[in-house]
């Protein structure tokens, strides 16, 4: 392994970078100058903070505390799924459709990969479930954002069309069908679109790190293609569910369609 | 054909109701904007939660699955809604002789819906609404959107349909004149109560 070691100076270059482009945000007035620095630096402390813990956890491999980041990073996914809805559902729900729907997707298909695919042993072992659960869960929580807010959105826009075909007799299933369906294609549409570019437009970044690190190119070819298949299966599942709980929660026992059970829209 | 009976039935703003629409029978009712008129009528066809009774020739609402019900007790909102970009993707059996009643052309049915008129639009959807073969209408504003003339197709068209179907409507309405040539009988409503008007 060549693995060229970077020191705190190296990283300091490249922060200089992001403060010039901020610099330039501030003369030209873009206004995303504070934006820009605060996810920096997040970017920065997050970083860190995961690199100690999974040093810390590479030490002490007790499944209990592999769990509790699991948990802890399905929640903040969860969180951040919630926040990019315009309109979300109100009460537990607007945590709770996007949370679950990334359970059922994103654990059952690391947890199929590392059992049957990686055969690592033991097979929570940190070094292979966190990244690669750390990879499904921010894909498909993009997936599940896009698909949750369209449906939201195009239920509230089009609410005279939903009741039209309610008032003619159509069941909830018939009336919102269309809508379920354009909501589900928004949010497998970017990983359909990053899996045909791959490679030929954008090197993936897991794939780059792996090159980075030293490990020879067609392993790193193989270890990507695992994880595009698995982000698109994960992301594919945990937008389905997201939909099809969302697009039932818009109706109620009568099969009305109960737009009161969504939240204040949001900016 | 179809009665509708309201027992204690609770609509928003308003007091509960008790009120009967015999088979063929038409009823009005008005009252000033924001009174609630259109609030009970969504909560009649089950649009809104609501609570209290009601039912169709003497069949309470709840032994109804939610979209039986909904195709029996037929609502006419004013503003109708179209998911599809013909006209004719909306009709299951487009029922010629009303395009004849209302002087429409058959070749309505290969209009493009966003090119129609208020007033296109709101007789179609009527025979949209009558192609389904309610047993009760109930109308809102039906004809807020036309002149003189193609009001009086509408009125005939629904009176001419009530009593060959013998079918209950309750007709919500602003204008007075029209109250009192389409009612058997007329309602107004009050500080959220029901009024028989003379």
């Amino acid at each position: 392994m060549n693995l060229i070691l970077l020191t705190p100076l190296d990283l300091a270059i490249a922060a200089t970078l992001v403060v010039a482009l901020a610099l330039i945000s501030l003369r030209l007035s873009l206004g995303i100058e504070g934006k820009l620095l605060i996810a920096a630096l997040r970017t920065v402390i997050q970083l860190s903070l995961l690199g100690l813990v999974l040093k810390f956890l590479f030490v002490q491999s007790h499944p209990l505390l592999i769990s509790a980041l699991a948990i802890f990073m399905l929640f903040v996914a969860g969180y951040e799924v919630m926040a990019r809805q315009q309109r979300r559902f109100s009460g537990i729900w607007g945590f709770g459709v996007g949370t679950l729907s990334m359970f059922i997707s994103s654990f059952s298909v690391t947890i199929l990969a590392l059992i049957v695919i990686i055969q690592a042993e033991p097979w929570y072992s940190v070094q292979y479930l966190i990244p690669l659960l750390g990879m499904m869960l921010g894909n498909t929580m993009s997936g599940v954002a896009i698909a949750l807010d369209n449906l939201t959105q195009n239920a509230w826009q089009r609410r005279q069309e939903i009741e039209a075909r309610l008032i003619l007799g159509h069941t909830w299933d018939q009336a919102i069908r269309e809508i379920r369906r354009n909501a589900l294609r928004s949010g497998l549409i970017p990983i359909i679109n990053a899996m045909a570019a791959a490679g030929i437009v954008s090197l993936p970044g897991m794939m780059t790190g792996q090159i980075l690190a030293g490990t020879p190119p067609m392993e790193a070819s193989k270890y990507q293609i695992l994880i595009m298949l698995l982000i698109a299966a994960g992301t594919g599942f945990g937008a389905t569910a997201a939909v099809w709980i969302g697009a039932k929660r818009l109706f109620d026992d009568r099969e009305r369609l109960r737009l009161d059970r969504l939240g204040k829209k949001h900016a | 054909m179809g009665s509708l009976t309201l027992k204690q039935f609770r609509a928003p703003l308003l007091e509960p109701i008790d009120l009967h629409l015999r088979a063929g029978e038409c009823q009005t009712l008005s009252g000033p904007s924001g009174s609630g008129k259109t609030r009970l009528l969504r909560a009649l066809a089950d649009l809104d939660p609501c609570a209290g009774e009601v039912s169709l020739n003497d069949q309470e609402r709840s032994t109804f699955s939610a979209p039986q019900w909904r195709s029996k007790v037929g609502l006419l909102l004013a503003e109708s809604g179209w998911w599809l970009e013909r006209v004719g993707d909306h009709f299951k059996q487009p029922q010629t002789e009303l395009f004849e009643q209302l002087e429409l052309p058959k070749e309505s049915l290969n209009w493009e819906v966003s090119r129609l008129s208020s007033g296109e639009r709101q007789r179609l959807s009527l025979i949209r609404l009558l192609s389904n073969q309610p047993q009760v209408l109930l109308l809102d504003e039906a004809t807020a959107n036309l002149d003189q003339a193609n009001t009086a197709k509408v009125e005939a068209l629904i009176a001419d349909w009530r009593k060959r179907h013998q079918v209950a409507v309750l007709w919500v309405t602003h204008d007075p004149q029209q109250r009192q040539r389409v009612s058997d009988r007329s309602w107004l409503i009050e500080s959220g109560r029901l009024r028989e008007a003379s």
